[in-house]
């Protein structure tokens, strides 16, 4: 069919001047029929170029009735239509007209695969916007009517994210309605919708008036969050954060605080874990009144939680919730109410929780100050610096810097250091590779002399580990440090040992020498290039290892624009000719690469 | 804890009676595992009064009477309904990890042990146990499925299977629950560790259902287990969910066509290992088709095997040859070979030159050999048209590329219009008031 249409089409393209009528639609259809799902997508991600070629008129009453009545497909061409849908509204005719982009969107969203139903909501509420009020009424409150009483729970499941955006501009009449809608989804026998309308409360509760929040959202509220299934109580703890903004300190007290008490102390650990995650957020939107009353002692109940995953959910957020207390009194809070149970938790059986604790546990140094921190925390760390797991460790030397800035790192150093070290020889890689990482952090903050004491020789010995993304990072890592330590570091200390290399018996270590080159070249700058490190690499192309001759060509290209014409000319030129006769097929490769880049041909 | 023994035979009647409601009370205490050196020897009593309690309900007669039914299920609900706890390994993957065993397990056990002896006693009055065994208790009983421990799984398999035969105003209600878990299950978590179970029992209930279907049945045929297929965890519980799928199509024969366009819609686009479960179904599909229904959907599927046969991964192309082996489908495919032979030719003869394996290549000899055989005339027909129509398509692809090429000249000069009017709108606003001013940026916009 495409075949005898498309010459049509064609000629009729060449003749016509941007014409409205110039493609038979049924070309068009085609392609959006076509039996390859590839095509297919292809042809729907291109749905506005369609719908461009048909103009405005044949877009509504051909091209929508059409994806309407064949709304039946794969979910990835749906999902595609969903979200072009979403960005019609120009090309049906402007806000005038965006109604007509809504009976394909219903029927998308009610389809199963939530992927597609999402991207259909999220394209009505859109499209929702470009309503004028008067056709808001006419036809998108109809259509979330429509979809609140569907059959099946899909339709239902999606009515739940349209009606915040229809609400704020319908008149008092219908806002009643879309109440009385609400309601009942919130207590729907699906619990997939139970669920949907649960985390679109706090949505909905924001655009409602006051009053309405209180005494109809807040009921809706305490239901769902005593509902039989866990996964829709845990939803209510979201909504709880929302509803908390709106409402006054005597209002949270009374409407909200019974069900987040009551969710705190669920016997679920699911809704649990969910208070502990949101804490920070539920700290903000009840106050700091509230918060000293009820969420500290609740704190305090999930940092001894007898599930892991809420412990460590809890210690996640030790930090924030003492930076959030109010600066009076917030010492002694913590130093009496805080303070106790993390000492319990560095020394909890689960690992998860030690390194979560870990990872924000020095971040309480600057909320505590020097003398604090000497006194309490300093032992916490010293503690978790010897941790069994080393993620623990690492959690601790990561966040190094909070703890420089209120102490300085010295107090620390004499127990960091054995930690550092066990760390670098760790038996799993990614330890050692993430340790590495640190380096040039730790060299910034413990000193040039701290460092080429202790550290230089863990730096030089990762060059030759056995894995390679640890010599990779061992090469950057080093360059990094001379950006710190300056050049005259460099060429006393680092460059000699990187020089010896090149003689190494294993190739491997040889062509480390290479890479350090490659990465410390610049740092280094014209001067220690030329001298110390072009006649090694020079001396390396005469390799027997084809590998280690083809990375002094890319070596060459590298360090080239760093050396002067004279050096390039006289010593690289010859060089990098010889490798471009080698024998190898990738060392001539290379060769020739670099002598067109270097333009010394 | 302490001991009380429940052998005392000359006891009378009445204070045997008290006796056991006194140990069901006494085994609702509860035990923490994780601490595996804490309360040692009660830990010990109540698994020794738990065997006790047991061998009571199973050898002996006229024990389960009406005032016990309320301490039984008590003492089952206090031990079995809890939280599960989160799983020790958070990327827990059922097909390549060890799971983790429930830490009571030797209480547990007993528990579901003495419950399935209840349930299974001849002196077991279901009319006197939904008083509580209720929608409550089953459906804190189904949410125990996602248990890690296949042991425990086992045993409520049983035991839902028991209630759900002994307690029919329970039986729609729990279909529609199970209905939740595996809705929530394909479009929320992706995971739930009792699909297997459920589905197993799900198996032996469709075998049950009357004729004809209600329609219930068959929207969580095409709702629920159809979609069930793009699980990504499929390999898990695949046998069960076909014989389901086959009981369905067993039951009622006019389901083929939607169940096999709806198995077509979800086929697997990058996992062979699914592709290869789905040709199987579909083969035990047409191992019960009956040639009308065939006819519905020989075209679809055929162009779905005809991808399949040439799949570069040589176990689904295997698999779908091994298609013709099958004398049964050998049969329908030669009543219906008109249809089917210019569907698969084009497939069959570029595999036959350019397959890597050459089991495959040798397959697909033996497969155009026995299609020669159906219709030699048709077949020489292709082979001989075969060229002509790949340069037919290749002639269409250009055609395609051309109106496309179009479409997008098209698209850009109608957006240099618009920049151009909106270039001229500005140029005239500039000279003109304020008032103009705000129109027209509406328009452009």
């Amino acid at each position: 069919m495409a075949g005898a249409a498309g010459p049509a089409a064609g000629s009729g393209a060449a003749g016509g001047d941007g014409d409205d009528s110039l493609y038979p639609i049924a070309v068009l259809i085609d392609e959006l029929r076509n039996e390859d799902v590839q095509l297919r997508l292809n042809s729907i991600k291109k749905l506005s170029t369609i719908a461009l070629a048909l103009g405005v008129e044949r877009t509504r009453t051909e091209l929508l009735p059409f994806l309407t009545d064949t709304i039946y497909d794969e979910d990835e061409v749906l999902l595609a239509l969903a979200e072009q849908l979403g960005n019609f509204t120009g090309l049906v005719g402007g806000p005038d007209f965006a109604h007509c982009l809504l009976p394909p969107l219903e029927s998308l969203a009610t389809v199963e695969e939530t992927v597609v139903r999402d991207k259909a909501v999220e394209s009505l509420r859109q499209i929702s916007q470009e309503h004028t009020p008067v056709a808001l009424e006419a036809h998108f409150v109809p259509l979330v009517k429509r979809l609140a009483s569907g059959d099946w729970f899909t339709s239902r499941t999606s009515a739940c994210g349209l009606f915040s955006v229809c609400y704020p501009r319908a008149s008092i009449a219908v806002k009643g309605e879309i109440k009385q809608y609400f309601r009942s989804l919130c207590s729907d026998d699906t619990p997939m919708v139970r669920r949907a309308a649960a985390s679109k409360l706090g949505e909905f509760a924001k655009v409602l008036e006051l009053d309405s929040v209180k005494s109809e959202i807040v009921p809706l509220f305490t239901n769902l969050a005593s509902d039989e299934q866990d996964s829709v109580r845990l939803l209510a703890v979201e909504a709880c954060v929302s509803i908390a903004q709106l409402l006054s300190q005597e209002d949270i007290e009374a409407l909200v605080m019974p069900t987040l008490r009551q969710a705190a102390e669920d016997k679920s650990w699911r809704v649990r874990y969910m208070v502990a995650d949101k804490f920070s957020e539920l700290q903000k939107a009840v106050g700091p009144k509230i918060t000293l009353n009820d969420l500290i002692p609740a704190f305090q109940n999930l940092l001894k939680d007898c599930e892991a995953e809420v412990r460590a959910a809890a210690a996640h957020k030790v930090k924030e919730l003492c930076e959030n207390l109010p600066i009076e009194g917030r010492e002694t809070i913590i130093m009496n109410q805080i303070l106790p149970y993390i000492k319990e938790l560095v020394s909890d059986t689960n690992q998860h929780v030690k390194s979560a604790l870990a990872s924000v546990i020095m971040g309480l140094a600057t909320i505590l100050g020097k003398e604090n921190t000497i006194e309490h925390l300093l032992p916490l760390f010293l503690a978790q610096l010897k941790d069994e797991c080393p993620e623990v460790r690492l959690n601790i030397i990561s966040n190094l810097d909070c703890v420089n800035e209120v102490i300085g790192i010295r107090q620390l150093s004499q127990s960091l250091l054995p930690a550092i070290v066990e760390l670098a020889e760790d038996a799993k890689w990614r330890v050692r590779l993430a340790i590495i990482e640190y380096m040039p952090l730790l060299a910034g903050q413990l000193g040039v002399e701290f460092f080429d004491e202790k550290l230089n020789s863990l730096c030089m010995a990762w060059l030759v580990d056995h894995v390679y993304a640890i010599r990779e990072a061992a090469t950057s890592n080093l360059m990094k440090l001379v950006q710190k330590f300056g050049t005259e570091w460099a060429q006393n200390t680092i460059v000699p040992k990187v020089l010896v290399m090149a003689n190494d018996p294993n190739y491997l270590h040889r062509m480390t020498t290479l890479f350090c080159i490659n990465a410390l070249s610049e740092a280094c700058g014209q001067e220690i290039t030329t001298k110390q490190m072009l006649p090694i690499v020079l001396k390396m192309a005469g390799d027997q290892v084809a590998n280690v001759r083809f990375n002094v060509a890319k070596s060459l290209q590298k360090i080239g624009p760093i050396l002067d014409t004279d050096a390039l000319q006289v010593e690289v030129k010859p060089v990098l000719q010889k490798l471009g006769q080698d024998e190898d097929m990738d060392v001539k490769y290379f060769a020739q690469e670099a002598i067109s880049v270097l333009a010394l041909a | 804890m302490p001991a009380i023994f429940l052998k005392a035979y000359d006891a009378t009647s009445n204070e045997q009676q008290e006796l056991f409601c006194q140990k069901l009370q006494q085994c609702c205490i509860l035990f923490d595992f994780m601490d595996s050196v804490s309360d040692l020897k009660s830990k010990e009593i109540k698994r020794a009064t738990l065997n006790e309690l047991v061998e009571y309900v199973s050898t002996n007669r006229g024990v389960i009477v009406e005032s016990a039914y309320s301490d039984i299920v008590k003492m089952i609900s206090a031990n079995i309904f809890r939280t599960l706890p989160p799983s020790d390994n958070p990327d827990f993957d059922p097909e390549e990890d060890e799971p983790t065993l429930e830490a009571s397990w030797p209480h547990i056990q007993l528990v579901y042990e003495f419950f399935l002896r209840f349930l299974e006693s001849p002196d077991f009055q279901p009319s006197i146990a939904k008083r509580y065994i209720d929608q409550k208790f089953v459906q804190q009983l189904l949410e125990l499925f996602d248990s890690e421990d296949p042991r425990e799984r086992d045993f409520l398999k049983t035991v839902l299977h028991r209630i759900y035969g002994k307690f029919l105003g329970l039986r729609a209600f729990i279909r529609k629950q199970i209905n939740n878990i595996f809705l929530r299950f394909i479009y929320e978590t992706e995971h739930f560790n009792g699909v297997a179970e459920l589905l197993e029992i799900l198996g032996s209930i469709i075998n049950g259902f009357a004729l004809p279907l209600k329609a219930e049945h068959k929207q969580f045929l095409m709702k629920v287990l159809i979609p069930m297929h793009t699980a990504k965890g499929l390999a898990l519980f695949h046998a069960q969910l076909a014989y389901c799928v086959v009981q369905f199509l067993e039951k009622d024969t006019t389901l083929t066509e939607p169940v096999i366009r709806g198995l077509l819609k979800f086929w697997p686009k990058t996992c062979s290992q699914k592709e290869v479960m789905f040709l199987g179904e579909i083969e035990e599909i047409l191992d019960v088709i009956e040639p009308t229904q065939f006819k519905k959907i020989e075209e679809p599927l055929f162009k779905q095997i005809s991808k399949c046969v040439s799949s570069s991964h040589f176990q689904v192309a295997e698999r779908a040859l091994y298609f013709w082996n099958n004398e049964y489908i050998l049969s329908l495919i030669e009543e219906n070979i008109d249809k089917i032979l210019p569907i698969m030719f084009g497939s069959l003869y570029k595999i036959s030159k350019e397959h890597w394996n050459p089991t495959i290549v040798a397959l697909v000899y033996n497969v155009l050999k026995t299609l020669m055989e159906m219709n030699g005339k048709l077949f020489d027909d292709l082979t001989s048209s075969y060229k002509a129509e790949r340069q037919r398509e290749k002639k269409k692809e250009l055609e395609r590329e051309e109106l496309w090429k179009k479409l997008e000249e098209l698209k850009l000069k109608k957006a240099l219009e618009k920049q151009n009017s909106a270039y001229n709108m500005h140029s005239i606003l500039s000279n003109t008031n304020d008032e103009l001013k705000k129109k027209p940026a509406t328009s452009v916009g």
